[in-house]
């Protein structure tokens, strides 16, 4: 259970993050969204107490991070894969790890069986690794302590469509078996095959969140007719302006039967109306939150 | 407790809500301190360099020194010269590495009280120093030994005060590099600092004659002479009291302060 309160995040005049509020429960896995810059890891990281708070707080099974005490044996945390120290070998990494938290040594082989870094892997330094080399490693250090809870930040960069395919399964279990899932992206077609709940985020701030299903049916319809531009004018007349969708279709946010019916008493022919699903989530991903990537990008 | 079972199986739960997590002990945490600085190629080959030193310290002395001077003590106090130059870039490494390699996000993510992996940190500075000390007397008395077989003067005598004093002198040192390194965060400035800075103080403290009464209390260079010599007097504990204050004990304090309050990205 990860509970998000008003948090809030500034950094002089610039709001990082700013009164995001949101809950994950257990047996969920909560895609945490938004582009580059957006505030996901500035929000992960003061969940993990790393970042102190301009205002706001945020609990782990009802308890502020850093009052957990041996916090690795509740909750699993993978916030950058790179940052390990290059001259260790990977098996060392979850030594260390294991000491910390106080688990069996044994559990190392385990964990790194688990994610599928083999023995020849586990003795080599970080250093000789790839991002999702590291990104199993980090994981493997993540799931080491048998906790409840998982926060994950970007964990799919950098690993092969075999990998990240092994990885939403892993997670999709791991919920199944009541854990909490955090998990952050940039790519909504990532995390929309695991998710059962989005949170996407904006410029700091939450601009839409709710059950995956949800949000997808909220997504509106994409239509197309035989004369698009007499559907332009349908559309004007009951109030409504649609986006031009990449195969020549209209996506509208609105229902079929409000479509259907203006279609049918302005006499137009439909070629196809259906739900925009995850191609309308995406439209709408994009519209929420333009302009924060070139925000960034120029930045 | 109950196992994460990711590979397809029984639906095990995960975690254990109800589970007790009491915070990590310091004994723990100093246990995982003492094996990082040995565990990375840069750490194993600092440790390393400082004992094949010590032992080539003994071996020139057998070969050059005068026979009167092949003593348990001299042995000792040469062979503890690498130890005391680098082993404080050993203390550095270990603050700075958290942040030069990024560590300090699962270190803190791991244990999130700053405070107690930093005396974690400083303990296991202590025990290394104390390690290296008892590692160079075993070196110390096989060459003493070699010596003895050689016709040198093969003295055994070593005052229980001058070996306190060597044991202080060694902490002392590690300790000023995990300060500079706690506080300056970074791993060349911080060792350029603690290599520079005693002996630009040194040489100021020489040049200008105004700095000699200043110097005299505030040059740990100067004031921790005396720990070589046995029967060091109230007086040079006291100037040595207070060189350390401003050398060891600031950069310490300032850096955990730092430590405490700096965001982890």
């Amino acid at each position: 259970m990860i509970t998000v309160e008003h948090l809030s995040k500034r950094y002089g005049a610039h709001p990082a993050v700013d009164d995001v509020s949101f809950t994950c429960a257990p047996g969920t896995v909560t895609g945490f969204l938004g582009p580059n810059g957006a505030g996901k890891s500035t929000t992960m990281r003061m969940i993990c107490g790393l970042t102190p708070p301009t205002s706001g707080s945020a609990t782990v099974d009802g308890v502020p991070y850093r009052r957990l005490g041996n916090p690795g044996r509740r909750i699993g945390v993978l916030l950058d894969a790179s940052a390990q120290h290059s001259g260790r070998t990977g098996r060392e990494v979850l030594t260390l790890a294991a000491l910390t938290m106080g688990v069996e040594r044994r559990r190392v082989s385990e964990s790194l069986e688990r994610v599928g870094l083999n023995a020849t892997a586990a003795k080599r330094r970080v250093k000789a690794y790839s991002l999702g080399m590291r990104q199993r490693l980090g994981l493997a250090c993540a799931l080491l302590g048998d906790p409840g809870v998982l926060i994950l930040d970007e964990p799919a960069n950098g690993l092969d469509p075999e990998g990240i395919f092994w990885m939403r399964g892993l997670l999709r279990d791991f919920a199944d078996r009541g854990g909490t899932v955090l998990l952050s992206s940039h790519l909504l077609r990532e995390v929309e095959a695991v998710a059962d709940q989005l949170v996407v985020i904006g410029g700091g701030r939450v601009v839409a969140q709710g059950a995956k299903d949800e949000l997808l049916a909220a997504s509106g319809v994409v239509v197309k007719a035989l004369d698009p531009g007499a559907l332009a004018m349908v559309l004007a007349r009951i109030g409504l302006t649609g986006t031009t969708t990449t195969d020549g279709g209209v996506a509208v946010q609105s229902n079929a039967e409000t479509i259907g019916r203006a279609a049918a008493d302005a006499g137009l022919v439909l070629l196809e109306l259906r739900p925009a699903g995850s191609g309308g989530l995406e439209q709408m991903f994009l519209t929420l939150t333009a302009g924060d990537s070139v925000k960034e990008a120029v930045r | 407790m109950t196992a994460v079972q990711i590979a397809p199986g029984p639906a095990v739960a995960v975690g254990d809500p109800g589970r007790r997590t009491p915070g990590i002990g310091l004994a723990r945490l100093t246990l995982v301190e003492l094996r990082k600085l040995a565990d990375t190629r840069a750490g194993l080959w600092l440790l390393m360099v400082i004992g094949v030193a010590a032992a080539g310290t003994a071996a020139i002395q057998l070969a050059v020194s005068p026979d009167a001077e092949l003593r348990f003590d001299s042995f000792l106090q040469f062979g503890l010269l690498p130890a005391s130059v680098l082993l404080p870039v050993l203390g550095i490494l270990s603050m700075t590495g958290e942040w030069s390699q990024r560590t300090a996000l699962t270190t803190f993510t791991l244990a999130p009280a700053r405070n107690r992996v930093i005396a974690a940190k400083l303990i296991a500075g202590v025990l290394i120093a104390l390690a290296s000390l008892l590692a160079t007397g075993l070196i110390a008395a096989a060459a003493n030994l070699i010596a003895i077989g050689q016709g040198g003067n093969g003295s055994w005598s070593l005052g229980a005060a001058l070996v306190g004093q060597t044991m202080v002198g060694q902490v002392i040192f590690v300790l000023e590099g995990l300060g500079f390194g706690a506080l300056l965060m970074n791993s060349p400035v911080a060792i350029v600092a603690f290599f520079a800075l005693p002996t630009v103080w040194s040489i100021l403290g020489a040049m200008i004659k105004a700095l000699k009464p200043v110097t005299a209390w505030l040059d740990l260079n100067t004031t921790s002479i005396p720990l070589s010599e046995a029967g060091m007097t109230g007086g040079q504990w006291g100037r040595l009291g207070v060189s350390v204050a401003v050398w060891v004990l600031v950069p310490v304090v300032l850096g955990t302060m730092r430590t405490l309050r700096r965001e982890v990205a």
